[in-house]
């Protein structure tokens, strides 16, 4: 049983936003002293004076409120794109280098030509590497912009907007804790993969406008590989469903959060890979990388004949967007299948004080669900860079004749499990 | 010695010692008076020099007879007075081979194509053409192959200009001087 | 739909080298092909006529700038039969471990451009790594990585430096290694590998012979012709070695190309530590060429690639007058329309991939 770091993130950001407000307040009443007018607008927004006025707490107030949410979806979409994914692409690229036997990246902040980065004697591409997404991230803002001739400018140009679009909706129903979250639905798993599914239109429609017969091809390619194991995805979710009952995320995490057998001090949690769901648990995974176009099924984006496949008439950052939220979905889809099967957020026993009836965390959720995310990614990064790339006929084969029979299975032994009383609901 | 080819051949990967006379001895046999020379230049090695009417014979003989299955190379020599096709035919079975010097006159550069026995001969002769501008007589496509499709010259050839020749000229050699 | 033809290349991030593979395709099954070549044409042969006999090596070296020993010393073969002279004994053992360390080099790249092909990119560096430990060993050997201008007609250039035996022993021993333990495992212990290569791009040995088809390629349909074997240079008739041939049926695929030059690899460490072990540790290594010669000679080499044959003519001048160069993957380059014919778009650069094109020896 762990405790989150942030218990609430509307609240969290109330907070701020107050505390930005106070600050406001207080410029307000020493400007009002020179522009009197000022004085009623310091009073609405200062907390003491609407007590005394009569007018209810500030936080109540429409444009507080609408402030404070715009500011915690700012917070889930910069966690999420400006920390995780610049770090999860440090992780990618340091990882697959190492496995090849190389250095990899390494332009860090010693790399930076200004005082005190540029050391005199030391040399200057020698970091860790971290900014070098950053570096990459503004090559390609400076580049240009290349619109094909004949292509369908108003699809072209829309489709690196939808896939963006759809990857960061994810983001507003995933919990990376259960505290930090912007919303909170009680269909949330469904509601994810529903953004997930939204990709796949956006790439036929990439693939489509550029007028190339190269991206044509890669996006049906993409299309047909994807939805191909969508429904597989799904169907291994149902098979969760029996047992879960609910597709609320922060539901299935804390049923999760519970021993399942003991050893004395140490115990195998509930989680839903080490019950019967294990079958799912593998076709849920092998879909996921699927899903998320990494090699071995990466046919559509970097196949040996088709240049990039279909992102190859984009350039610049349109480029950088696609390429980028490629990542963006793994963590996505990394951090279902932790939230699913491998207990979300929830750490062992001990990471958590209880300081006056608060329980205060030593290692807080969010730690423990990055760093399961992280691992996932690591492993899936691991057998990406291991494994040559599938043909697309064979991919298809492998999606439609022998995952789908699997996940059904799964169903079934769901099912019997819970008839058969092996498993209880919730 | 036993026969050249048996019946039963298979390629065992190794050649057959003294197989370069008996392969010459068979072939002055049938086609004797017609061999303008014939001798074995080495171990594994013989040399015919025929004219050109007969080298589809030969050839048909060599595959058909003798077992010889790997047309090797295809050469054109340009000798200023006559050309020269030159074909290099191996046999798998005991490592022989056999270089056939068909003679071609100069002012009639075409001889019979073997593309019927050897498809290796398809590319090769095409090469041939390209570069020599001897005709490969029956040939399904014979287009230039390395050199641009218009392009207009036959490199190989004596009469094309060399390197040498076409040097850059210096100007003292322009003015006169060495 | 109808079929339609699609241009691969000439530039394309996988086809190595410069060439064009027109495909015709019916929906994703490819029904005909027609290779297009001559983009790197460079006039060897004429070149070749106004140079003298010993200067040439240096442009037959570039020939096939992966695999160039094997190219210049079959020139110097050639130049030799014509002349009537014969290398000394511990020349022709140096010029067996240069052509093996040469050969390993060569079939290193081809490993580490195959593995993108099918999308092992780590392939890519594994095998570049490994090719270093043999660059190296070719450096201390010749002073040169590539192009190196090593054999000359009479022999080689240099003897083997001192610590050559020891360097080359350690070399080797920690390549197997990663032979048996890495490359093994990556490449042929892998499923989607055999599913990628397995029946792919099959020619039946009567196609491949007839097509004139030679090297790993042709021992991969089961015909047992090694030309190290069948007609000897060189010393290898007193090298004890085994080609690498195809015997499980079912032959010609990808997989069978594939693990006929992946075995050579083994087999080529094996014939170089032999060979030093066998050969003579003093001794000339190179006999005095004369400057003018009559005649013709020719040579046929198993060149990394095939079946590398040089014919050349001369007439008693100092310069070859005629000089014919026989290279493997232009014979191949014929057949690839029927390694094609009935497979699927996504595995021409596999089956290409497999073949091992090298674009500078077929242009010439």
């Amino acid at each position: 049983m762990s405790a989150p770091l942030i218990p609430n993130l509307f609240e969290v950001c109330e907070v701020l936003v107050l505390a930005i407000v106070w600050v406001i307040d207080q410029i307000l009443y020493a400007l009002a002293g020179l522009i009197p007018p000022l004085t009623g607008l310091a009073q609405w927004f200062d907390p003491v004076a609407r007590q005394r006025l009569g007018m209810g707490p500030l936080g109540s107030e429409l444009l507080i409120v609408v402030i404070t949410w715009l500011i915690a979806v700012t917070v889930i979409v910069i966690w999420a794109t400006l920390v995780n994914l610049l770090t999860m692409m440090w992780v990618e690229r340091k990882f697959y280098s190492r496995l090849q036997d190389r250095y990899g990246i390494m332009i860090s902040i010693w790399s930076l030509p200004f005082w005190p980065f540029n050391r005199a004697r030391r040399p200057t591409h020698r970091g860790t590497g971290y900014l070098q997404n950053i570096a990459d991230g503004v090559k390609l803002l400076q580049k240009e912009n290349i619109t094909p001739r004949n292509a369908d400018s108003a699809m072209f140009h829309i489709s690196p907007v939808l896939i963006a679009s759809s990857t960061l909706m994810i983001f507003a129903a995933l919990p990376w804790s259960s505290g930090f979250y912007v919303a909170n639905l009680d269909l949330g798993i469904l509601f994810i993969f529903a953004a997930f599914s939204l990709a796949p239109l956006g790439i036929l429609i990439a693939g489509w406008s550029a007028n190339n017969k190269y991206t044509l091809v890669g996006g049906l390619r993409a299309a047909a590989m994807l939805m191909a194991y969508e429904i597989p995805m799904i169907l291994s979710v149902i098979a969760l469903v029996f047992f879960t009952g609910s597709l609320n995320p922060l539901t299935i995490v804390r049923q999760q959060d519970r021993p399942l057998v003991s050893f004395g001090a140490l115990s195998i949690p509930a989680w839903y890979v080490f019950s019967p769901q294990i079958l799912g648990f593998i076709v849920f995974s092998v879909s996921m990388m699927a899903e998320m176009e990494r090699i071995p099924f990466d046919i559509p984006e970097a196949e040996a004949e088709l240049v990039e496949g279909w992102t190859t008439e984009y350039s610049g950052m349109r480029f950088g967007l696609v390429f980028g939220f490629k990542w963006l979905r793994m963590i996505a889809g990394a951090a279902l299948i932790a939230i699913l099967y491998l207990g979300g957020w929830s750490g062992p026993v001990f990471t958590t004080l209880s300081v006056g009836g608060v329980p205060v965390p030593i290692v807080p959720e969010e730690a423990w669900f990055l760093l399961k995310i992280y691992l996932i990614s690591v492993v899936f990064i691991w057998i990406s860079w291991s494994v040559p790339r599938v043909r697309i006929d064979q991919i298809l084969n492998i999606g439609w004749k022998k995952l789908i029979p699997y996940s059904l299975g799964a169903i079934i032994i769901a099912a019997a499990a819970i008839a058969s009383g092996l498993w209880s609901v919730g | 010695m036993s026969a050249v080819v048996t019946t039963s051949a298979s390629i065992t990967g190794r050649s057959v010692p003294g197989i370069e006379k008996e392969v010459l001895a068979q072939l002055k046999v049938v086609f004797g008076p017609k061999l303008k020379d014939a001798k074995v230049v080495r171990e594994r090695l013989v040399e015919l020099v025929i004219d050109r009417a007969e080298l589809v014979a030969v050839c048909t003989y060599l595959k058909d007879t003798l077992g010889f299955e790997h047309l090797s190379c295809v050469t054109a020599v340009d000798w200023k007075d006559h050309f020269e096709s030159i074909y290099h035919i191996e046999n798998y079975y005991n490592g022989c081979m056999v270089q056939v010097n068909a003679q071609i006159p100069y002012d009639d550069p075409k001889i019979a194509s073997l593309i019927g026995l050897w498809h290796a001969a398809d590319f090769l002769e095409r090469e041939m053409w390209d570069l020599m501008g001897v005709e490969y007589t029956g040939h399904p496509n014979l287009k230039r192959i390395l050199l641009p499709e218009d392009f207009k010259f036959h490199p190989l050839r004596k009469e094309f200009a060399q390197e040498v020749d076409r040097q850059y000229i210096t100007r003292r050699k322009l003015r006169g001087g060495k | 739909m109808p079929e339609f033809w699609i241009n691969m290349g000439p530039q394309h991030p996988m086809t190595h080298g410069l060439w064009n593979m027109k495909v015709q395709v019916d929906g994703e099954t490819v029904t005909d092909a027609k290779p297009e070549i001559g983009y790197l044409h460079r006039g060897y042969e004429k070149i070749m006529e106004v140079r003298e006999f010993q200067k040439n090596v240096v442009l037959t070296d570039r020939l096939c700038y992966v695999s160039s020993i094997t190219w210049s010393h079959a020139y110097c073969l050639a130049v030799e039969k014509m002349m009537g002279i014969e290398t000394p004994e511990r020349g022709q053992w140096i010029r067996v471990v240069a052509l093996e360390l040469q050969r390993i080099a060569s079939h290193l790249m081809w490993l580490a451009a195959y593995g993108p092909d099918l999308g092992l990119l780590t392939g890519l560096l594994w095998a570049l790594r490994e090719r270093e430990l043999f660059l190296d060993l070719i450096q201390l050997m010749s002073g040169a990585r590539m192009n190196q201008n090593y054999p000359r007609v009479g022999g080689v250039r240099n003897d083997l430096p001192e610590n050559f035996e020891a360097m080359c022993r350690r070399s080797i021993e920690h390549f197997l290694e990663k032979v048996d333990n890495e490359y093994q495992r990556v490449f042929q212990e892998s499923k989607v590998f055999h599913m990628r290569t397995e029946g792919v791009g099959k020619i039946s040995a009567a196609d491949a012979i007839d097509w004139g088809v030679t090297g790993p390629n042709l021992r991969a349909c089961g015909v047992n012709v090694d030309l190290r074997r069948l007609d000897p240079y060189e010393v290898y008739e007193e090298i004890d070695f085994e080609p690498q041939v195809w015997h499980d049926g079912g032959a010609g695929d990808s997989y069978a190309r594939f693990v006929c030059r992946f075995n050579e690899l083994r087999e080529s460490c094996q014939i170089i530590l032999q060979a030093l072990e066998k050969m003579p540790k003093t001794g000339p290594y190179r006999v005095k060429a004369p400057r003018r010669a009559e005649g013709e000679g020719y040579a046929k080499t198993e060149d990394s690639r095939g079946e590398a044959l040089f014919y050349v003519i001369g007439d008693g001048d100092d310069r070859p007058y005629r000089v014919k160069i026989r290279s493997p993957v232009f014979c191949t380059m014929a057949a690839t329309p029927i390694m094609l014919r009935g497979n699927k778009l996504a595995d021409s650069v596999a089956i290409l991939g497999s073949v091992d094109v090298c674009v500078g020896e077929m242009d010439k």
